[in-house]
């Protein structure tokens, strides 16, 4: 037998006896399990904990003040003092990519959280009493889909105005209307289930029931969600930074940073290319992160 | 069938309805005397106080708040927005004179995306595990993670700078369009290559696919006939929300072109503080997103018999 046969043989030896372990493990370990195994996803995660870690110790990483202006080192190509060059106010790039890091995780993170616990007790409560409390919300959350995307940030953000706690309203309410309408449909799948009639029948209350049965239950999709949200709601904080609607300077943010590039485009290309492919990069592993998730959690998640 | 579009139309209506009324509701918690933005600069004291009297006097900003309601939602359903509080001129004309540009460019870009979509996104599931499909599968991914605008930006300056073969921004022929349609498209393209992949995944996993290979249809045949005509048929629903993502999409590539379009016009009233402008132009988009989704879910009803509609 040559190397490649056998190399096939033990592969699948290999593949036969983690089948066999896995029909012994089940539920969140399982998924665990599938998630680990994903490349993808370690690159990924790889990536957003570097990404986070540079975030929690900005100041400690940062090799300037990233708020101190020089005059005469403006818009400098990368040095050995400033590795990726100077702003358009002689602020050192690095440290200010650094430390907008913070900003653009914290932002979308807390945002997206407070918007799918939003989300989440919508989409329960609108499934699981039907009728018109039902309706209503549907008909509200079809009015908010109405504005798509990063339009309706900005029809908010034209109303409270800019700033970093209007944002994250923003970002919260931005991913309520798809959370919502996630957890719901799950819902009405599950309160046909002989287990919450089972629950019903020894008496256990509606709360009891919505967050003791239902919620753990459709726990997978909104995990999946709440992941890819994080991604979007990153793009949509960098646009609304880059439209002027976002953190305002001279705080540092990955979008502000691009809005203030753009004016030296032809100058001081750089200024553009370094925070862009940073907000790319972040998005991509978040992304490859919710795509192995979903991977991983799939058979919990009804279609 | 024919009940179930009609019903769909009506529940099209409050849906626009309560667009209007939230956006109206929107514009009276914003802060500020939007009054106030009538006064020129230079009246002082008295004088100013006397044109704001006269200001809210014209347009009503004295009346009960429901009566002012029930006055902004007939002017508006008779496509009277008011006139932007900076240019004095009819909203509902600024809007029809930009509406022309935001089409072409979106159907440009959405015609883009679907090509490459669905041929992208075929191919992907067709190569299924080789180096095309992650090939193909990373080109989606970074489509879809890229900021639209950051990515205009090294199109701008590779195309329009570098090597200067396209016009960086701006209204005017066909090659003004080359470089906002590759935007969008791309941009939007990713999301249906996705989709594309695993609902044609789904089908060619299925029995009668397996069955026609095994009568001996030709790989090709399998693929076009009956692979490719149910593989795509949720793709139709989709498309809608394709659109939507694409017109959300324009608010951003247009700003960087600067191209006159409605999502330029919408930047525009935002940062001025434009609120009739904010408020019409808001309600252009949100109401094509309701009538593009409306269609698509008409369009569903003739594409695919096996849905029932009760």
């Amino acid at each position: 037998m040559t190397y490649a046969g056998r190399d096939q043989v033990y592969k699948q030896e290999i593949a036969q006896l983690e089948a066999d372990e896995l029909l012994h493990i089940s539920g969140a370990r399982r998924a665990w399990y599938e998630f680990r195994r994903n490349r993808f996803a370690l690159v990924g995660s790889v990536f957003i904990i570097f990404i986070a870690l540079m975030g929690i110790l900005a100041p400690i990483v940062s090799t300037h003040d990233p708020y101190k202006q020089s005059l005469r080192k403006r818009m400098k190509p990368p040095t050995a003092e400033h590795f990726m060059g100077t702003d358009e106010l002689g602020r050192d790039v690095y440290s200010r990519l650094v430390h907008g890091a913070r900003v653009s995780l914290f932002v979308g993170i807390v945002g997206t959280t407070a918007g799918v616990i939003c989300g989440t007790i919508i989409g329960l409560i609108s499934g699981f009493f039907g009728g018109w409390v039902d309706t209503l919300v549907m008909r509200v959350i079809d009015i908010m889909y109405a504005f798509p995307g990063i339009v309706l940030a900005i029809l908010i953000v034209s109303v409270l105005g800019p700033s970093l706690q209007n944002l994250i309203l923003v970002l919260a309410i931005w991913a309520v209307p798809s959370l919502s309408r996630i957890v719901r449909g799950n819902v009405l799948s599950l309160v046909e289930q002989d287990y919450v009639l089972a629950a019903r029948a020894l008496g256990a209350g509606r709360v009891r029931i919505m967050f003791l049965h239902l919620l753990p239950n459709t726990l997978a999709p909104i995990i999946v969600y709440a992941t890819l949200g994080v991604a979007g709601a990153i793009l949509t904080t960098a646009g609304l930074g880059f439209l002027g609607l976002g953190v305002q300077p001279p705080q540092a943010e990955w979008g502000n940073m691009l809005s203030n590039g753009r004016q030296y485009l032809r100058k001081a290309p750089l200024l553009m290319v370094f925070p862009g492919a940073l907000i790319s990069m972040t998005v991509i592993s978040i992304n490859l992160i919710g795509d192995a998730l979903r991977d991983a959690l799939d058979p919990y998640i009804q279609s | 069938m024919q009940k179930y579009i009609v019903r769909r139309l009506l529940l099209a209506i409050p849906t626009i309805l309560g667009a209007i009324t939230l956006l109206w509701f929107a514009m009276q918690a914003a802060p500020g005397d939007p009054a106030l933005m009538f006064v020129p600069p230079d009246f002082q004291g008295e004088e100013a106080e006397a044109y704001l009297a006269k200001v809210n006097e014209k347009y009503g900003f004295n009346d009960p708040l429901p009566l002012q309601y029930l006055r902004y939602m007939r002017n508006t359903l008779q496509f009277d927005f008011g006139t932007s509080l900076r240019t004095m001129r009819p909203v509902s004309e600024d809007l029809a004179r930009r509406i022309p540009n935001t089409v072409r460019l979106g159907v440009a870009a959405f015609l883009l995306a679907t090509a490459m979509g669905i041929s992208l996104g075929v191919l992907a599931a067709i190569r299924r595990g080789t180096w095309v499909d992650s090939a193909l599968m990373v080109f989606a991914l970074v489509g879809v993670s890229m900021p639209n605008f950051w990515f205009a930006y090294v199109l701008i300056l590779l195309f329009g700078l570098y090597i200067p073969i396209l016009p960086p921004s701006g209204l005017g022929g066909p090659k003004h369009m080359i470089l906002p349609t590759i935007v969008l498209g791309y941009t939007s393209a990713g999301y249906l290559t996705r989709y594309v992949r695993s609902s044609m995944l789904e089908v060619i996993s299925q029995d009668f696919v397996r069955t026609a290979r095994s009568k001996g249809v030709s790989e090709r045949n399998v693929l076009i006939k009956h692979a490719l005509r149910n593989g795509l048929l949720p793709v139709v629903n989709v498309l809608g929300i394709n659109m939507a993502f694409i017109l959300a999409g324009s608010v951003i590539v247009e700003t960087v072109f600067a191209w006159p379009g409605v999502g330029l016009y919408l930047i525009d009233g935002v940062v001025g503080r434009d609120f009739p402008v904010i408020q019409g132009a808001g309600l252009l988009i949100g109401t094509s997103v309701v009538l593009v989704n409306l269609l698509t879910d008409v369009m569903l009803v003739y594409v695919d018999p096996r849905i029932r509609y009760e």
